[in-house]
């Protein structure tokens, strides 16, 4: 196992603690959504790229070809993406409904005018 | 056969059931074919519940392309049980919601509301439904992803906020989930659940699959709220509209518990969980945590809601700590305690919801003198209180039971002390509701305003339920004892 052979699995880390640092680190509700998609994205990596064979072809069934990719992961991560397009329409479409009801997108700012106008607000 | 077909028709009704509502708009009708739906795949559950063969299961091929390489559908004694309980809960809870939500929410979105209900049913019967791995993965996020809708659809606008955290913590939890069954994907090469079993036992000591381990039981403890990832979930219930805290209390937990048990027993098996990894060490000290810290956190809310909340986290621990316990009455406690704190809970938030329409709050200060205005929801939520704590003769207790005779079978004296101990932290909170409703004098007006029928007879079919449960066992004890027989036996 050497770096070269593998360095899509490193690019797939990286990202993935990349989004996750950003899913933690921002008070942005903007920059957060980002990091999950980064986040959501590195998994996607992760399934499609052992789903390569070194010299495969497209799964097509023909005489002159003997090594094909394997197509599942490419279904799989179709879903995968729907389901993350879907979260982050969701998400954004969150924030912009908390910026209508506190002006702000800040997490900070956001629990701060929650704390001053009492848990009934 | 129709009857064939019954595995499907459980999850794809309410799948179908979403958009006809969205089109439909009305909301009388809306809420005609949402409850007509629900109380459906409750009566499809309760004849798959009845038709399991003990130790056997139903197979179901989707488009009859045959498993392993279609998506297979498998109900056995677990995943029945946990049918029965998600579709009655939304039976009942459905039944409640139409006067419930005409107090919280908007008129406008009233046949949203429906729509997004149903589709969070669809997500959770798939999830409990499903044998395919990667399936259950996108029912997981059509559950998460419409029940983050319904937390923010209420008017008050905390309940945005607290969707939002919902919405990243679940999120990151279902993307651990899958990132695992990547792993697991890579290592056997199959989806589906029984033969990625199958397969495991050549591999079970590497890398990739310890590390699919520890992502699926990351990822899952996330989405149950187990101690310390529980932060997203007092907010979310504290927040939504009540009739959302009920359903959600006593559905969306309990499934993703019943993910993380069929993962550890039935797909890594107990050998690997527990030599290689130690899960179970882990687990008895999590749930440890969970029933000690936020049980204590419970005792000093100021929110009726935050408090019951807090003690669903608690109520987490016990379940996690039977799954811990790893024997057959630890199991069964996990079970059965999916079922009764289900209904539990669901009795207690249906009941918060009745005082929120009359009192338009839910802070403790204000609950003074509950009783003598709302007599029966005040008794109610005694009576549902008491199988909170596991006082005999209530659901509770049946759990308690198991759970103390599984500690003692283990030796752990300690641990069934504890358990006890931390039902005394129970009971305080819940008498802490007491003393504010009966024996304080209301603060301003004292006339009688009980909450409307609508609202207490549901309420109350689930208060009786927990008395009912704790008398008569017959079905939800034989039924959690062959369930946890299932989980433990695996896909052979």
């Amino acid at each position: 196992m050497s770096f070269s052979s593998h360095y899509g699995y490193w690019a797939t880390i990286i990202l993935m603690v990349l989004g996750l640092y950003i899913l933690i680190a921002r008070g942005n509700l903007i920059k957060k959504l980002v990091g999950l998609a980064i986040f959501q994205t590195s998994v996607y990596l992760l399934y499609i790229a052992p789903g390569k064979l070194i010299g495969g072809t497209a799964p097509i069934i023909a005489e002159q070809f003997r090594v094909y990719s394997n197509p599942l992961p490419h279904v799989l991560i179709l879903t995968a993406i729907v389901v993350g397009v879907a979260t982050l329409a969701l998400g954004l479409a969150l924030v912009v409904r908390i910026h209508e009801a506190y002006g702000s997108i800040e997490e900070d700012e956001i629990i701060d005018r929650d704390g001053k106008e009492g848990p009934e607000a | 056969m129709i009857s064939a077909q019954l595995p499907i028709l459980q999850v794809v009704l309410p799948l179908l059931a979403a958009p006809l509502i969205v089109l439909f708009r009305h909301p009388g009708l809306a809420w005609l074919v949402a409850a007509a739906v629900s109380w459906c795949s409750f009566a499809i559950a309760v004849a798959l519940f009845f038709a399991v063969p003990a130790g056997g299961a139903f197979d179901y091929a989707l488009g009859s392309w045959a498993a392993p390489w279609g998506i297979a559908y498998r109900i056995d004694s677990a995943s029945a049980y946990v049918l029965v309980l998600v579709s009655l809960i939304a039976s009942v809870v459905v039944t409640y919601a139409r006067s419930s939500i005409a107090a919280e929410v908007d008129r406008d979105s009233h046949y949203l509301f429906y729509a997004m209900f149903v589709l969070c049913l669809g997500g959770l019967l798939g999830i409990a439904a499903t044998n395919d791995a990667f399936n259950l993965f996108v029912f997981l996020e059509i559950s998460s992803l419409s029940s983050y809708v319904l937390i923010a659809i209420g008017r008050r606008r905390r309940a945005l906020h607290a969707a939002f955290q919902y919405l990243i913590m679940g999120t990151m939890g279902a993307t651990f989930y899958v990132i695992g069954v990547g792993l697991l994907y890579l290592m056997t090469g199959t989806l589906n659940m029984a033969d990625m079993a199958e397969r495991l036992a050549g591999v079970s000591e590497t890398r990739p699959v310890l590390s699919a381990l520890a992502f699926i039981t990351v990822g899952l403890s996330l989405k149950i709220a187990l101690f310390p990832l529980h932060f997203w979930l007092p907010n979310a219930y504290a927040a939504a509209p009540s009739v959302v805290s009920a359903f959600l209390a006593g559905t969306a937990t309990k499934v993703s518990v019943y993910v993380l048990m069929r993962f550890l027993f039935s797909v890594f098996g107990v050998r690997l969980s527990l030599d290689a990894l130690h899960l179970f060490d882990l687990l008895v000290g999590l749930s440890i945590a969970a029933t000690v810290a936020a049980s204590l956190i419970a005792l000093f809310q100021d929110d009726l809601k935050r408090m019951l909340a807090y003690s669903s986290v608690a109520q987490v621990g016990y379940i996690t700590l039977g799954i811990a316990l790893n024997n057959a009455d630890g199991l069964t406690a996990a079970v059965i305690h999916l079922f009764n704190h289900g209904i539990t809970k669901v009795a207690l938030f249906m009941l918060v919801g009745g005082i929120v329409l009359r009192m338009g709050t839910t802070r403790f200060s204000d609950m003074a003198g509950l009783a003598r205005r709302m007599p029966f929801t005040a008794f109610g939520f005694v009576v549902a209180g008491l199988s909170l704590i596991g006082v005999p003769a209530s659901a509770g207790f049946v759990t308690k039971w198991y759970l103390v005779m599984a500690a003692l079978e283990r030796a752990h004296w300690w641990l069934a002390a504890l358990v006890v101990a931390t039902s005394l932290i129970s009971a305080l909170y819940v008498w802490r509701f007491v003393e504010m409703a009966y024996l304080r004098e209301p603060a301003g007006d004292a006339r009688r305003a009980e909450a409307p029928l609508a609202l207490l007879v549901p309420a109350w079919i689930m208060v009786l339920a927990c008395t009912y449960f704790g008398l008569e066992t017959s079905y939800s004890l034989t039924g959690a004892q062959e369930a946890a027989a299932a989980l433990a036996r695996g896909f052979r």
